[in-house]
């Protein structure tokens, strides 16, 4: 079992939803990708580059400032529960954590992780640099993330290209390395059927849409993660810029069709956010899938202010602790228990009985 | 037209892969399309690899096999047919090995194949920073050691001594 105390604030002071327009938008997310001069990229590295890699990044960290007292977690020594747990909480790819059906985690795969910021070492890249912010806030996750590029950059010798920019293993991601996201809540636009128009606008204009997890994962309860897709030929700046705007716009467009649905079916929307509430609040059995939509519910009425009492930090708290391994580390269970949809069931009662009003 | 896959339901999207040697143009249906990790209406494409194949399939001469194909990175051994391959580069040196072809696909990726975001200092090219030097001694120690070169080794280790 690792010890989640060692990160500082256990990676989650996003979860506070402190952060600006936080109901809708759940986090910030930034990160660089970078690599090293002299390696093999990731995929082709031999196992004593790999350890070299960490070894290198690991003595950076502690001769720079910003990651003084960073921690290591190897992920290729730790039992599969808590690399779950690590990608659950949004800290590593499912990738670098080895979670794919037969795969393990690569030699040297770890996390050097710091108070508010991350680095993923030999994933596809052998760096990835990372930050989360509450709510929606792209200049401030992007200020931390680039002073750790700029420090760790200045120890390390990273690869660069006059022409192509930071050099990376996927032409994908080479340029700036600069992959912006935020995690989005859009029920009103699933609810009111405008979310493919939506989404196909998105594409036009350069951005990619994805699931809760990233690359490859599903879209469940409503909650998608809206990103840049190009990373050369534009500044950093000018691919946030970007981003932002048509966040904001999509923000909009979401507020938009909740006014839709409260002025045209207002009823319809109280009783379809209070089941919800009252299948979260008295349920016996939960999977994590019906959680997950019953919180999207949930988070819309209280968002319309339809169900009082209740904070969006309960609602983020349900939505990362009634993850499978979250769960199972917080009630002493094995991941794989059956009982797990119980015990989840119980937990949310637990949670709704005291702190919603 | 019925969908290559499932051979039940209609076909609405084309997918160009490359197999092999040659262009494969499959017709899916949406549920067959998802399934290979296509998101119907949007043709976007889950993996970065993925993207990578609809750019191609969008007419891309010069990413199909060619004559190119064995040219080969000399640091990493790759060659362009492995890029094709795995959808990823050995190593920074295959960017300049496989530039031609690259800047080709980047300019259909990104709509540019030039970087106009920060630029990277080397460190060795900035005034010598007596951390990063020590780091850097630190590295070319444990690379004597492991080629068993110990007289190298011990010279090294009396520099990192002074710096410290
Ligand atoms: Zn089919
Ligand atoms: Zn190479």
């Amino acid at each position: 079992m690792i010890d989640l105390a060692l990160l500082p604030d256990g990676g989650m002071h996003w979860l506070d939803a402190s952060g600006p327009k936080s109901s809708i938008v759940l986090s910030t997310r930034i990160r660089l990708a970078r690599n090293l001069q002299g390696y093999v990229f990731g995929q082709r590295a031999r196992d004593n580059d790999r350890t070299a890699i960490l070894t290198r990044v690991e003595e950076a960290a502690a001769a720079g400032e910003r990651l003084r007292g960073a921690v290591t977690f190897r992920l290729d020594q730790m039992e599969r529960p808590d690399r779950q747990l690590l990608h659950e909480r949004h800290l590593v790819s499912k990738e670098l954590a080895g979670l794919d059906r037969e795969s393990r985690p690569r030699p040297g795969a770890a996390l050097v992780v710091g108070a508010s910021v991350g680095v993923m070492v030999n994933e596809e890249d052998h760096l990835r640099l990372h930050g989360m912010r509450s709510g929606f806030a792209l200049e401030e996750a992007y200020a931390e993330v680039e002073a750790i590029d700029a420090e760790l950059g200045r120890l390390l010798p990273f690869a660069f290209h006059g022409e192509f920019g930071y050099l990376t293993s996927c032409p994908t991601n080479v340029g700036t390395g600069l992959r912006a996201s935020v995690l989005i809540h859009l029920p009103g636009l699933v609810l009111t059927r405008e979310i493919q128009k939506v989404l196909q606008g998105l594409t036009q204009v350069g951005l990619t849409s994805r699931g809760l997890y990233g690359e490859g994962s599903d879209v469940v309860g409503n909650f998608f993660q809206l990103s840049n897709q190009t990373t050369l030929g534009k500044s950093e700046v000018e691919l946030l810029d970007h981003l932002g705007k048509i966040v904001r716009q999509v923000v909009e467009y979401e507020e938009q069709a909740r006014e839709v649905l409260l002025k045209t079916a207002e009823l319809t929307v109280a009783d379809k956010v209070w089941r919800a509430y009252g299948l979260l609040r008295y349920a016996r059995s939960l999977s994590f899938e019906e959680t997950m939509n019953l919180l999207s519910g949930v988070r819309l009425g209280v968002g319309l202010n339809l169900i009082p009492g209740l904070s969006v930090y309960t609602l983020n708290k349900l939505l990362i602790f009634t993850q499978p391994a979250h769960l199972a580390a917080l009630e002493g269970r094995p991941t794989g228990d059956p009982e797990l949809p119980t015990v989840r069931a119980a937990y949310v009662r637990r949670v709704l009985d005291t702190e919603a009003a | 037209m019925l969908c290559d896959n499932c051979k039940e339901r209609d076909a609405v999207i084309n997918l160009t892969q490359v197999e092999h040697d040659s262009k494969v143009t499959l017709h899916l249906c949406e549920r067959c399309a998802q399934e290979k990790g296509v998101e119907t209406g949007v043709t976007v494409l889950k993996s970065p690899l993925g993207g990578f194949i609809t750019a191609m399939g969008k007419g891309a001469p010069s990413m199909l096999p060619s004559p190119a194909d064995g040219l080969r990175c000399a640091e990493c051994g790759g060659t362009l047919r492995d890029f094709r391959e795995a959808g990823r580069l050995g190593c920074a040196q295959c960017y300049e090995a496989f530039a031609t072809h690259l800047r080709d696909l980047l300019r259909r990726l990104h709509g540019s194949s030039q970087h106009v975001g920060e630029r990277y200092v080397n460190p060795g090219e900035q005034d010598s920073d007596p951390q990063r030097l020590l780091l850097e001694l630190r590295e070319q120690l444990r690379k004597a050691v492991e080629n068993e070169n110990f007289e190298l080794a011990a010279e090294l280790r009396d520099r990192i001594r002074v710096l410290e």
